[in-house]
């Protein structure tokens, strides 16, 4: 075999290694993205249909009465709502309040205010790991070792999630449009301090 | 409430026994408690059988089990503890991070608390699957074994003192503080078994006299690849006065298993672990002393995580000082504030630490941290 053959085969076995890595990296990262694809789309399903959005994005007043705030979503209590003391209840049966925004609430517990699950990373879940995400939910505190996850947030009943569904979950909520937006840190009852 | 929980335990206990008595008279026999199998799911029903005790009726701990004490303990609404070990024969413990040993497959630890009598035993396995399991064990009245804890824990289980609930963990709890991997063993390591032990520490215990510390295991080739200079010289924390390092030690045995970069708190960059490895000012100081805090009480002005010279306007110590749910730190593990801690932490700020204002405009440019 000549010296110029030689070189013309390898040339040829170089072009066809590197097609076919190109080809295997394509179709691995084509892979990537369906899955990602996939848990997105779930996760969103998961987040429509157990009302994430009901309290995490704020309520504002329109032509047809309450609607949620699309430039908010899941975005959590409006930062620039500061919440006035919230009304005493007496002795019951009435337990606790709302604001109409549903995304700040008072009872025994104190007052909580609800998250900014958007991806902000100063503001929102955008610094968070998908463990810390779990975590939260599974332990029901803040990071799985913080204070407790306050009411009204079900969290007992999102721990039952499995945790495909939980990742499904993170993944949408890391998907959607950042928005900044810091919540107050929630208020110890009136009596305790 | 002690009632409540006697009763709890008896019922446990009864009902335990009737249910694995038959399986312990086979298992037992064949296996012998030593011999634990790692590779199990679930812990043993009984403190007795998870190799503890050469003979529990007598108290009297299994020859190959070594208590230990660290310097700086854990606060615990004052329960006394009792710490022990146990690694599988010929096993070792890597130490190449100082801070953080690799310990061995098979790997147990207990920690007993009492508070007059002895309440709990905590107990840590690390499993054939390399991950480490938790679980508590509730005394019974007469003290003559204790039973698994349900993995929901047991609120209010005692008191600790007059009014003040003791919880006993549910196993959620356990991963709060105890991570995973190298993270998941707090209170031994180099500094904590370190003998030259702070006197200045608080709540530390007299090591027993058949306790092993860092230069025993060292010598006894249980713990292998220290580096060389804490082999030479037993280490200690590098502090700026004997307060600071009683303070630093605190911080981190108490604080630093959740304020550590290791596994930061998004947004938080706050760190009050120790390192020894660590160049340059202690974590704690670099990211606490004159440092912004987010956190507010109702009425409060933007202030400092550790301001010099100001222990009331500092966030640290008013968040000691807090036993309220969404304000106390530690946020679990205590009802009761450790006066003795916060007086100490307290004076430091107060009488160590020196405004960077101050430091700057003062001609004798006193070096706070020599």
């Amino acid at each position: 075999m000549t010296k110029k053959k030689l070189a013309s085969n390898w040339i040829w076995i170089a072009g066809v290694t590197l097609l076919g890595t190109g080809v295997w990296m394509s179709a691995t990262a084509s892979a990537g993205d369906a899955e990602t694809a996939q848990r997105v789309a779930r996760g969103k399903y998961l987040v429509d249909a157990i009302g994430c959005a009901d309290c995490h994005t704020p309520l504002v007043m329109g032509p047809n009465g309450p609607a949620r705030d699309p430039n908010h979503h899941l975005a959590g209590h409006p930062q620039q709502l500061v919440m006035p003391a919230a009304p005493k209840l007496g002795d019951g049966p009435w337990a606790f309040v709302s604001a109409g925004t549903m995304t700040a609430w008072s009872g025994p517990w104190g007052t909580s205010f609800t998250a900014n699950l958007t991806p902000d990373r100063e503001t929102g879940l955008g610094a968070w790991t998908e463990e810390q995400f779990m975590a939260t939910i599974r332990t029901q505190r803040h990071l799985g070792k913080g204070r407790a996850i306050l009411p009204p947030m079900p969290a007992s009943v999102y721990a039952n999630l499995n945790d495909e569904d939980l990742r499904s979950v993170f993944a949408y909520l890391q998907s959607i449009p950042a928005v900044k937006n810091r919540v107050p840190q929630p208020l110890p009852p009136a009596e305790a301090h | 409430m002690k009632l409540a929980l006697h009763n709890f335990v008896r019922s446990r206990m009864v009902t335990t026994a009737l249910i694995v008595t038959g399986v312990m008279l086979v298992t037992e026999a064949a296996v012998g408690v030593a011999d634990l199998d790692c590779a199990v799911s679930e812990l043993p029903a009984r403190l007795s059988d998870t190799g503890l005790y050469f003979d529990i009726a007598s108290k009297r701990i299994a020859c190959d089990v070594l208590p230990y004490e660290p310097q700086y303990p854990l606060w615990t609404d004052g329960a006394a503890k009792k710490r022990w070990i146990r690694l599988p024969s010929t096993t070792t413990i890597d130490a190449s991070d100082p801070d953080h040993f690799v310990f061995p497959v098979g790997t147990r630890l207990w920690k007993e608390f009492s508070f007059g009598t002895r309440v709990e035993t905590r107990f840590m396995l690390l499993g054939a699957d390399e991950k480490w399991r938790f679980g508590t064990y509730l005394w019974s009245v007469d003290q003559r074994d204790a039973v698994l804890a349900p993995a929901e824990g047991v609120r209010a289980a005692c008191e600790s003192g007059p009014g003040v609930a003791h919880d006993v963990p549910a196993r959620a709890d356990c991963t709060a503080c105890h991570a995973d991997g190298a993270d998941a063993v707090l209170g031994f390591d180099a500094l904590q078994l370190s003998s030259d032990r702070d006197p200045l520490a608080s709540h530390a215990q007299v090591p027993a006299a058949d306790g092993v510390d860092l230069a025993r295991l060292v010598r006894s080739g249980r713990v292998r690849n220290l580096p060389q200079r804490f082999v030479d010289t037993p280490p200690r924390i590098a502090a700026s006065s004997p307060r600071e390092r009683a303070v630093l030690g605190y911080l981190d045995a108490n604080c630093g298993m959740c304020h550590t970069q290791r596994a930061p708190i998004p947004g938080l960059d706050l760190d009050l672990s120790y390192s020894l490895t660590r160049a340059g000012p202690p974590a704690a100081i670099a990211t606490a002393v004159e440092r912004a805090s987010r956190f507010r009480f109702p009425g409060d002005a933007e202030l400092q995580r550790i301001a010099p010279g100001a222990p009331d306007q500092s966030v640290l110590v008013r968040r000691m000082s807090a036993r309220q749910p969404l304000s106390q730190m530690p946020p679990l593990g205590t009802h009761a504030v450790d006066a003795d801690a916060l007086a100490l932490v307290r004076d430091w700020i107060r009488e160590d630490l020196v405004p960077t204002q101050s430091v700057a405009t003062n001609s004798s440019s006193h070096d706070t941290r020599n």
